[in-house]
């Protein structure tokens, strides 16, 4: 028995040393040397689309329900977070950006009730009626929008403290230190005892229900928690990635795109998700430039889109056959190898 | 191991019911007598006292099939209660109806003197009852620790918030919830696998760990579904030793499907037949043995049958 016990010597370095020296990188290395473009196209949609990854991998990845409704909760926030910001006086962006995702929040449990019943597929296809709804809602009710003709608004500006963070630097600061405080908390949630009891529910519901776990409302508040940090990453996409805030930009083709992260990045992973929002992101970019040099004016972007999503598609198919548990299990064994390579010299 | 092994040698002798039956029951089964006199001091002493659980006239039946007919059953506290029968009998019905996960069309449910016409599953564990599953129902993605930690979900009273923040009492629920848990571990020998994930282990050890998962809340009544399944003869035998420690250590009351008659026969204390969703005989494993009813349930009546199925089986090879 001992020799099943010692498989894999433990790293030799603590569990935290790799995030924060990513963080330090982040925040003391990257702003000085970032272009425009870096920060404008790819560092903001991938700290959105990551953050979107993490709400989602708690509710799908952990709790085991699965949600085709992400972009909805992302409207809602961005929309809850303009209309507080628009009809509440005084309220400081941080008060706004919170309130914004309790809104996200109540309305993810509201169409978390049907998991109460219903199980995989079908509770997947009743996620939809939230994408659906929540997309017709605003763009029936002008309301929401503050009665804007064309339904597409300005993000108000980006200040905090009094502190304008107009530029894509501090845009990209504001981004990245939400975006760090959601995701280690989320990540102190996954390993207590709440997360315990999502896997739970997740490998067996009724052993859980026997030995005591409360699965409703334990299901009930994954619907919360993840639809609260979806709902602020969509505040981060609407005012300081795209600093406009449109139904259209929330669509279901979003919602598969979130899906598609924690999937190829993997599931039950809050670093997963991160690694899928970069490989999401930089993907196209990467194509876009590829075939430009490759095949010239004949790629364009018609071309291009349905290049990306042939390629992504087979990506998909060929992560959920090689690689089920996504690319940070690839990443895991590299850096055992790498590790295992260096103690042995 | 920590454990008393008297009764090992009935055990290894484990096989399968017809078997037994044919070969003559006494001479294989007797060093496991010693067990049974363990076993009727405790029943004597308990006697007196009214039973932890008792089933009175439960009926189930599936659309148009019976599950279960007027089953009555009553399991004294700290006994070891068998429930065996052919594949099909009923059992793992009756531990479902036991455990509120059946609602029995008729009949009614007594635990520790309180009436249920269905169990309240969310609420089990509270009332002191844990339960294994015939099928590995282990947490896949938590590891052996926390699986068996699990067992402890039903007494934390932290919120979500205070464990992501880690304040108020969710740091001593988590530090009692482990220690507890290790202890278990360590009681059943599982110490050495606790950081793994549960669903990397071989099936032996998978079921030694739901045991374990049920045995850390210290339930009043345990209920094991074929615990002993698709075991080895000595993986079978170590999982009796476990179940008889665990009774006398934690004084839990032991409700156990089994297939094995030899394994039952040397653990329980008393024996209670199913065939056909019927009960057809209960009693001490002396007198289940010697009962006509249940040596014609297990090996059947019509014997003609089972000659003609073994040629042929011979035949084919």
């Amino acid at each position: 028995m001992a020799a099943i016990a010692a498989d894999f010597s433990a790293p030799v370095l603590p569990k935290w040393i790799a995030p924060v020296l990513l963080l330090a990188f982040a925040y003391g290395v990257v702003p000085l040397i970032g272009s425009s473009y870096l920060f404008e196209a790819i560092l903001l949609p991938f700290l959105a689309l990551g953050l979107a990854g993490v709400g989602l991998n708690i509710l799908t990845g952990y709790a085991g329900q699965v949600s085709l409704g992400s972009a909805a909760f992302m409207a809602a926030g961005a929309f809850a977070a303009y209309n507080f910001n628009l009809r509440v006086e005084g309220l400081p962006l941080i008060g706004s950006i919170v309130l914004a995702g309790i809104v996200a929040a109540s309305i993810g449990i509201v169409f978390g009730l049907p998991s109460l019943r219903l199980k995989g597929f079908y509770l997947a296809v009743s996620t939809l009626a939230a994408q659906f709804f929540v997309q017709w809602a605003l763009t029936k009710f002008s309301w929401f929008s503050n009665n804007s003709a064309s339904g597409v608004i300005d993000a108000p500006r980006l200040s905090i403290g009094g502190f304008a963070l107009d530029g894509a630097v501090g845009r990209y600061l504001f981004a990245l230190t939400i975006v760090s405080i959601l995701t280690f908390l989320a990540y102190r949630l996954v390993s207590s005892q709440t997360g315990r009891n999502f896997i739970a529910i997740r490998d067996n519901e009724t052993a859980a229900r026997i030995i005591g776990i409360p699965v409703l409302k334990t299901k009930l508040l994954a619907f919360a928690i993840s639809s609260f940090i979806i709902g602020v990453a969509g505040v981060i996409w609407a005012f300081a990635y795209l600093r406009t805030v449109e139904p259209d930009g929330f669509d279901l083709d979003r919602s598969f795109q979130i899906l598609f992260i924690i999937i190829i990045g993997g599931l039950a992973s809050i670093g997963g998700a991160f690694f899928g929002a970069a490989l999401i992101v930089v993907f196209p970019l990467a194509l876009s430039r590829l075939g430009g040099f490759l095949l010239g004016d004949v790629f364009d972007s018609g071309v291009l889109d349905m290049s990306q999503r042939i390629v992504l598609g087979a990506l998909i198919i060929l992560f959920l056959i090689l690689e089920p548990d996504g690319l940070v299990a690839l990443w895991d064994r590299v850096r055992r190898r790498l590790l295992f390579a260096w103690q042995s010299t | 191991m920590p454990l008393p092994s008297y009764a090992l040698g009935a055990m290894e002798a484990s096989v399968y019911a017809p078997e037994v039956f044919a070969r003559g029951l006494p001479s294989v089964l007797q060093p496991a007598q010693l067990s049974e006199g363990d076993a009727g001091a405790a029943g004597s002493t308990a006697n007196a006292t009214a039973p932890l659980l008792s089933l009175q006239g439960i009926a189930l039946s599936f659309g148009g099939v019976v599950a279960l007919a007027d089953i009555d059953l009553s399991v004294r506290s700290g006994e070891i209660r068998a429930i065996i029968g052919p594949n099909g009998a009923g059992k793992s019905s009756l531990i479902n109806v036991i455990s509120g996960v059946y609602r029995p069309d008729r009949g009614q449910v007594r635990l520790a003197g309180v009436g249920y016409t269905q169990v309240p599953t969310q609420r089990l564990a509270h009332l002191g009852v844990a339960r294994t599953f015939q099928n590995l129902a282990l947490f896949k993605g938590l590891s052996v620790l926390d699986n068996v930690a699990s067992g402890l979900a039903y007494k934390v009273r932290s919120n979500f918030a205070g464990q992501v923040l880690g304040i108020g009492r969710s740091r001593g629920e988590r530090r009692d919830a482990l220690s507890r848990s290790a202890q278990i571990l360590e009681f059943l020998d599982l110490a050495a696998v606790r950081d793994r994930l549960a669903g990397t282990l071989p099936y032996g050890l998978q079921k030694r760990v739901e045991l374990a998962r049920a045995l850390v809340a210290e339930p009043r009544l345990l209920l094991l579904d074929e615990p002993m399944a698709g075991m080895t003869a000595s993986e079978k035998s170590e999982m009796a030793d476990f179940v008889r420690a665990a009774r006398d250590r934690f004084a839990t009351t032991v409700v156990l499907i089994e297939h094995d008659v030899g394994v039952v026969m040397g653990l329980s204390d008393r024996i209670a037949v199913l065939d056909y969703g019927r009960k057809i005989a209960d009693g001490t494993p002396e007198e289940v043995r010697n009962d006509q009813r249940v040596i014609d349930a297990y090996l059947g009546i019509a014997s003609d049958n089972e000659a003609l199925s073994c040629d042929e089986g011979r035949a084919g090879i």
